[in-house]
């Protein structure tokens, strides 16, 4: 049997049930839709860049467990980070995830949860979503 | 249970190694034959025996095999028409599958006869193979998109349908069973009401040709589709059906080898339907595959499968009620054996995960029925049943979604 607890770990389910960062910010804001066509997932990331650092982060949406923790995650592991540190994270978090490195895991709090994913090649896209919607995101900042 | 099934679907599972055990692959509860279905012995043996013993080109002469060859092809033609009850073979074009086949009509006859201000009609529980492939005709056309509504238990109301019936209605598309909700379409009064309101008739047979009759003639419908590896054949095949008129009348779709009499530079002849539009080489060996998946559900009978596939669905019916916070989507108890649903506030990709690691494959989302799936309120999780399912089958699906739920902390009522 496949490990189900480790895709369903603690954390996971946590932040799929009191999801953090959850809402819309007020405008000045840059607005990134996601959406998974194959699922219905779709997340909708709002930042507040301001001299270079992602000073606000929220999501909404819809989708499973997976993403949207993933998403609530993500808006705990940016706020405050650099654009420079926010994209090695998410380069970081999408080779975790994928399984290509297992990087430097201990630094990753909450976020290590998400390896579990690794096992459900099907799961990774829900785990992806947020973290690709970041990137579009941050490539509307110029 | 007790119900009077004449068909042992243990027996059936016999005739498809999937079903048999394997040393590197677990068994599974397989519930996602609406997506495809597994395919017997008998399918497998067919497409390797042709690659493997009888493989060349068709309709390309010069020698012995590519006679026969094209004798195998033009065989598994004849046999569709006869499984459909088409008047001739001729009325028999082999296509990919049902998506290409609803693009050929789309294209081909839709914008030779489709004009500016015209109307099509299709219903709100189309998959998108019978939907994008109007909407862009319309696009093109100028033509105007009507969509039949479905009631609130997922069904087509037909005084409806003529409402929306106008003298610039050029056709109503519709599928015969929805690969969704399970509703059975009643295509026949759908194509009565159409051809009175002068327009034409084109019905998606996806989900319906390995479950119940399908008669061309019965229904009169003017187009009809499917897909092979959904009526337990292989992938790569499919079928339209149209009446030899319509054929004639309607231009090619792709040109090239094959479907040409005479090319001159200053005239070209096409061939006589329905090498009109088998443009290039066609799938031989998968129309070859469908020859014999087509023999294989005759030699259950639709009509046994129908029935057994109906108590089958009223046990599902009876047991998913069963299950807490499960809301199940579409018409009941007057259905095909196609069930999406919900579980409570569980994402749907959660309980298709939770029931995988139990051997149990569903499929969860959208079913590629977008405008569908928003008016349900979003992704379902669906189960569908073929010939070879069973009662305990069933059992298994609903003792996983117990332990979904627990997985998800919702207590065991
Ligand atoms: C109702 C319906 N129509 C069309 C299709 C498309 O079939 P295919 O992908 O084989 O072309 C499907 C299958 O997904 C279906 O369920």
């Amino acid at each position: 049997m496949m490990p189900l607890n480790e895709l369903y770990q603690e954390i996971i389910l946590d932040h799929y049930r009191q999801p953090r960062g959850r809402g819309e910010l007020e405008p000045p804001k840059i607005t990134q839709e996601g959406f998974n066509p194959s699922c219905g997932d779709e997340i909708i990331l709002d930042l507040r860049v301001r001299d270079g650092r992602i000073e606000a982060v929220r999501f909404h949406g819809r989708g499973c467990s997976i993403s949207q923790a993933s998403a609530s995650m993500l808006t705990e592991a940016v706020q405050g980070k650099t654009l420079a540190e926010a994209h090695a994270l998410i380069q970081q978090v999408l080779g975790l995830v994928k399984g290509e490195t297992d990087g430097d895991i201990d630094s990753l709090g909450d976020l290590a949860a998400l390896a579990g994913v690794r096992q459900f090649p099907v799961r990774v896209k829900c785990a992806t979503l947020a973290w690709h919607t970041l990137e579009e995101a941050l490539k509307q900042v110029s | 249970m007790t119900t009077t099934f004449r068909i042992d679907a243990g027996e059936i599972r016999r005739q498809f190694p999937f079903f048999q055990p394997h040393p590197e692959m677990r068994s599974v509860v397989y519930l996602d034959n609406a997506a495809t279905t597994q395919k017997p012995y008998a399918v497998i043996e067919a497409v390797s025996n042709f690659w493997a013993h009888h493989n060349a080109n068709v309709h390309r002469g010069g020698h012995g095999a590519g006679a026969r060859a094209s004798e195998m092809y033009e065989a598994a033609r004849t046999r569709v028409a006869q499984f459909l009850n088409a008047r001739e073979p001729a009325e028999i074009v082999f296509t990919r599958g049902t998506t290409e086949a609803i693009n050929l009509v789309a294209s081909s006859w839709g914008e030779a006869f489709i004009r500016a201000g015209d109307e099509i009609i299709v219903t709100e529980m189309e998959h998108h193979a019978n939907l994008l492939p109007w909407m862009r005709l319309a696009e093109k056309q100028g033509a105007q998109l009507k969509v039949w509504r479905i009631t609130d238990d997922g069904r087509l109301n037909l005084d409806e349908l003529d409402r929306l019936l106008t003298e610039r209605t050029r056709l109503v598309a519709v599928s015969h069973i929805s690969n969704v909700l399970g509703t059975v379409n009643p295509v026949g009064e759908i194509c009565r009401r159409a051809h009175a309101a002068g327009a034409l008739c084109l019905v998606d047979a996806a989900q319906s040709v390995a479950h119940m009759p399908v008669d061309v003639q019965a229904i009169d419908c003017d187009f009809l589709a499917f897909s092979g590896h959904k009526a337990y054949g292989p992938t790569g095949i499919g079928v339209l059906y149209a009446r030899r008129a319509l054929l004639e009348a309607t231009p090619p779709y792709h040109v090239g080898g094959g479907m040409v009499q005479t090319v001159r530079w200053e005239r070209l002849v096409w061939a006589e339907p329905p090498a009109k539009f088998e443009a290039g080489t066609p799938p031989i060996g998968e129309a070859i595959g469908l020859h014999a998946a087509l023999d294989f559900i005759d030699s259950i009978g639709r009509e046994a499968i129908e029935q057994y596939e109906h108590e089958l669905t009223q046990y599902a019916l009876s047991r998913l009620q069963e299950v807490p916070d499960l809301r199940l989507y579409g018409p009941a108890p007057d259905r095909a054996s196609i069930f999406a649903f919900t579980l409570g506030d569980i994402h749907p990709h959660d309980i298709a995960t939770v029931l995988d690691t139990r051997d149990v494959a569903i499929r969860s989302g959208l079913h590629c029925a977008h405008p569908l799936g928003e008016r349900l309120g979003g992704s379902t999780a669906r189960a569908s049943l073929a010939i070879y399912n069973d009662a305990q089958h069933i059992d298994a699906l609903i003792d996983a979604l117990h332990e979904t739920r627990r997985v998800f902390g919702k207590t065991r009522a």
